[in-house]
């Protein structure tokens, strides 16, 4: 019921924002995401008080109420079956966390029908809740496909230069991985006995393993362009640099771990002797990407780009974590999604507050910005260096663990994944010398102080690079069971 | 069967208005009729019975369908008050509506034939009346050329539809379906071979008839040529009512022999999704992009015929509903453009997004409808189909399905394009009350049929 409460709330959020006009529907969206952020946490403290000493019944009852199965469609069997575990409830977080930065950044910008614009936020928020807490593969499919429709018109009617092509390019190659996971849940829905596409039935009977491997592709593909992964990366620079802030945000730091989440769900415990055969291959095409566009990031001159590709790059390191199949690797997923989430969305709002001022998004043409704005570059520097992994901040718990993780699947694994965090270095800290430190650059006449909302929204997020990485204690508390599942379940029986 | 005759009542109602000069509230007199027999349709549920000697049955498959027919047929009344508003078209308006209405006698037939006699009469009658109603605008080259194309290539196949029965006849000895089936499962083993040529000859006869490859090319000049509510009509009410009739046809009377004709069906379906798909890519006419998406849909459609089994028949009718609902949305939305702007072609949808924000919407959601995206009903109709395909065992027909839908987003995407990022050109584009009416209802439908599609799934 409860999670039912959290998944509709901005459903019907997002009708009503339709009536709205002017700009108290950006107070209206803010107010709503700020109380599901409330009600996240307070689910949050109802999941983590089911521990061994409780009554059995209560734990039942405390159950029940965070999970829902309803028969929906007789045939096909389909049913509304939601439920919350703590990979789920770490994503949802995650994405009740980002919601009132998002929807704080756009308070003080001139947008064009914001009744509109607020109303497919929410329809989004809604959608990305329903793919994580989602245990039904059909229903899953649903909410993810239907992710896409919102961002897709967010980016094309309040994007910036040439956003016809690029979003349409985005759309058709996410939809035709889409396609190719409906195949795959039509396939094992026909060739599993029980006839269902719950995951628990998903993942205890497995399909023979002749056949895993291909349905191992069909699904991989469709998540390897949602991530993405190279090669099927080339629809995100540029999807990232035309999508207005919020939409870019939006799909950097939510919605490509709806990608990383599903290899966790829907791809490991469901064709483990897929996995197992691809592996090698999918952990190479992994850190080629990474490398890869660790040093496209290193040649960029766009802020932007660099920061897509910087996204790129992260997001191969989690997925490569991912796949060498082991505790650590899991968690250090899991952990990297909510750090990588919180500090690609810094990254991009900084980049929106240095381009809406200086009206460039060059590089070699800004400087010095620190002479002219100090708070800014400190929060600035404090993102930065999250990405970047240093210790003491959330980006470092993530990447160390992802590490381990690669280390005992092969020590030439981890020798490459230790590579990328010198590239991260590279990348990262050259753009932040040649943005903010130096001389003024003459482009960069005046740099406005930092609005309230602005320096609410930097000082949050830094607040919380800070506190996940001096205690991530609770995230790992609560991705570890879900994590050890998964782990006995990725394993060929 | 009590349906056929009060619409061709109906029909009679119509032709007599002609001759008295009553034009004045036919339309809503007809609507209210179709209302009317609406409800007794459903009260055949349930019931079957056959009438005449076993030419006509009532089923739930044939109470279904004519349900969704008189539906369509509703909606095109409803949208030909303000389509047939000048004053030429005001003269001959009764004689369209008699033929309208005939042109649904023809359909009804089509749903519950129970002989072939009667599946022949339902097609010439729906066809014959639609060669009239394409043609019917008399001053308009394209009008005359898509009436005439329709007639010499529709009378060609119902030629081979003819022979086709004639020859089963002289193999089987009857004409009722029910006696064809029981001949081919007596002789299932070894069957003669006119009977397969017989069955073949229907077969082409009635791919025909549902625009599938290679027998699809009078569609797009048809489509194009015809008034765009006749094209309204044809894309949805005679592309179901074919594959209606197709699928009773094969599912009765032809179930073991389609072994013989498998491969024929494997490369049409195949055929139909890929041009369907790929030339519509090219199209820059509307009414010829919805021509051959409706192509790409009867190749959906056609996986129904092969799989066959199970609970086939449930999900070609789901899939008909939500393909007619956003077809007609889709048309509605349509003709009040062409009518702005006086042109058919996709720019004159440019800017629709800033002119008329909830026009725009509308065909937003009904193009993704068609697209098959949820959470709209066309996904679930194509998403049934696949499975009753799945498991009958045409698996590499599906992924080829959905490679086609992958292909067929892009034109679909190319209207919600224009519509959003184009610069608008000057008209002004305001849909009367009634076309918003029917655009709401259609998508709500749309919506809450993808919200529960459980409705029609164990229907049939």
């Amino acid at each position: 019921m409860l999670t039912l409460i959290l998944l509709l709330i901005p459903l019907f959020a997002s009708l009503i924002a339709l009536f709205f006009k002017g700009e108290s529907v950006k107070w209206f969206s803010f107010i709503i995401s700020i109380f599901q952020l409330v009600f996240t946490l307070y689910i949050y403290f109802v999941f983590s008080s089911i521990n061994d000493g409780l009554d059995k019944e209560i734990t039942q009852s405390i159950k029940d109420s965070l999970s829902i199965n309803i028969d929906w469609i007789n045939s096909p069997n389909i049913n509304f079956n939601i439920g919350l575990d703590g990979m789920s409830l770490l994503m949802v977080f995650l994405t009740n966390l980002l919601m009132p930065l998002i929807i704080l950044s756009g308070l003080n910008k001139n947008q064009e029908r914001p009744q509109i614009l607020y109303s497919l936020m929410l329809l989004m928020n809604f959608a990305l809740i329903g793919v994580f807490v989602s245990f039904d593969g059909f229903l899953y499919y649903i909410f993810w496909e239907l992710a896409l429709i919102p961002i897709y018109f967010i980016a094309l009617n309040w994007g910036g230069p040439n956003r016809a092509t690029v979003t349409l390019k985005f759309f058709i190659y996410t939809l035709a991985g889409s396609l190719l996971m409906l195949f795959g849940f039509l396939y094992l829905y026909w060739a599993t006995p029980s006839h269902n596409l719950s995951w628990v039935d998903l993942t205890v009977n497995h399909i023979c393993s002749c056949k895993q491997g291909f349905i191992f592709w069909m699904f991989f593909l469709a998540f390897a362009i949602k991530i993405p992964i190279i090669p099927f990366h080339t629809w995100q620079p540029d999807t990232y640099s035309t999508a207005p802030t919020q939409g870019t945000m939006l799909l950097s730091g939510i919605m490509l771990k709806m990608g990383l989440y599903s290899l966790l769900r829907w791809l490991l415990p469901v064709v483990p002797n897929g996995v197992a055969e691809y592996t090698p291959y999918v952990i190479a095409l992994c850190f080629i990407g990474v490398v890869y566009a660790s040093v496209i990031a290193i040649m960029q001159t766009d802020i932007k780009k660099l920061f897509a590709y910087s996204s790129i790059a992260h997001v191969g390191l989690i997925a490569g974590g991912i796949f060498a199949l082991n505790m650590q690797g899991f968690q250090g997923a899991l952990i990297q999604m909510l750090a990588h989430g919180i500090n690609v969305v810094g990254l991009f709002y900084c980049a929106e507050i240095i381009i809406s001022r200086t009206g460039t998004s060059d590089i070699n043409s800004l400087g010095g910005i620190r002479v002219l704005s100090p708070r800014f570059a400190m929060y600035f520097l404090i993102i930065v260096l999250g990405s970047v992994a240093l210790p003491l901040t959330n980006g470092f718990i993530g990447e160390f663990m992802l590490l381990f993780g690669l280390f005992e699947y092969h020590s030439w694994a981890g020798f490459i994944a230790g590579l990328t965090i010198i590239l991260g270095a590279v990348y990262m800290l050259r753009m932040y010398q040649k943005v903010m430190l130096g001389d003024v650059n003459e482009n960069v006449t005046v740099f406005e102080n930092l609005k309230w909302n602005e320096e609410l929204i930097l000082a949050i997020i830094a607040i919380l690079i800070f506190a996940f990485g001096v205690f991530p204690k609770p995230v790992l508390e609560l991705v570890e069971p879900i994590a050890s599942h998964i782990f006995k379940l990725s394993f060929i029986k | 069967m009590n349906t056929l005759i009060y619409t061709a009542c109906l029909g009679l109602f119509g032709l007599l208005a002609e001759i008295f000069n009553f034009r004045k509230y036919l339309i809503p007199i007809l609507v209210l009729g179709l209302a009317i027999i609406f409800s007794l349709n459903l009260q055949t549920w349930n019931h079957p019975q056959t009438h005449f000697n076993g030419m006509l049955t009532d089923s739930n498959f044939s109470t279904a369908f004519s349900g969704l027919a008189l539906f369509i047929m509703l909606v095109i009344l409803i949208l030909s008050t303000d389509f047939y508003s000048s004053t030429d078209d005001e003269k001959h308006i009764s004689d369209y509506m008699a033929i309208l209405m005939f042109t649904l006698c023809g359909a009804l037939m089509m749903f519950s034939y129970a002989n072939m006699a009667m599946l022949f009469l339902g097609i010439e009658t729906l066809s014959i009346s639609l060669y009239v109603m394409a043609g019917s605008r008399r001053f308009e080259v394209k009008s005359n050329e898509a009436g005439f194309k329709y007639f010499l290539m529709g009378s060609f196949a119902s030629a081979f539809l003819l022979f086709g029965i004639a020859l089963i006849f002289g193999v089987t000895g009857t004409f009722s379906i029910d006696g064809i089936g029981a001949y081919m499962r007596m002789h299932a083993d070894s069957l003669d071979p006119r009977f397969i040529v017989g069955m073949l000859l229907m077969v082409f006869a009635m791919l025909f008839k549902v625009s599938a490859a290679p027998f699809h090319f009078w569609s797009p000049d048809v489509y194009e040529g015809a008034p765009t509510l006749i094209t309204a009509l044809m894309s949805t009410l005679v592309k179901i009512a074919a594959f209606a009739a197709f699928y009773k046809l094969v599912s009765v009377c032809f179930v073991f022999a389609m072994g013989k004709a498998e491969l024929i069906l494997t490369f049409s379906c195949a055929a139909t999704l890929l041009i369907g798909n790929l030339v519509a890519l090219v199209q820059d006419n509307f009414k010829r992009l919805l021509a051959y998406s409706g192509i790409s849909h009867a190749g959906y459609m056609m996986l129904a015929i092969l799989s066959l089994q199970g609970s086939t028949d449930s999900a070609l009718f789901l899939y008909s509903v939500g393909y007619a609902v956003a077809s007609l949305a889709a048309f509605a939305i349509a003709i009040t453009v062409f009518k702005a702007t006086d042109t058919e072609s996709i720019s004159g949808f440019n800017g629709l997004g800033k002119k008329n924000p909830f026009l725009a919407a509308c065909l937003t959601m009904a193009m993704l409808s068609l697209a098959g995206i949820p959470p709209f009903a066309g996904f679930f109709g194509k998403y049934f189909i696949f499975s009753e395909a799945f498991r009958n065992g045409y698996e590499q027909m599906v992924f080829l399905a959905i490679i086609s839908s992958i292909i067929g987003v892009f034109y679909y995407m190319k209207v919600i394009v224009a519509m959003y990022s184009k610069p608008a050109n000057e008209f002004e584009i305001k849909p009367t009350f009634s076309y918003q009416m029917v655009i709401v209802v259609c998508l709500i439908l749309s919506l809450v049929l993808g919200l529960y599609p459980g409705v029609f799934t164990k229907l049939l």
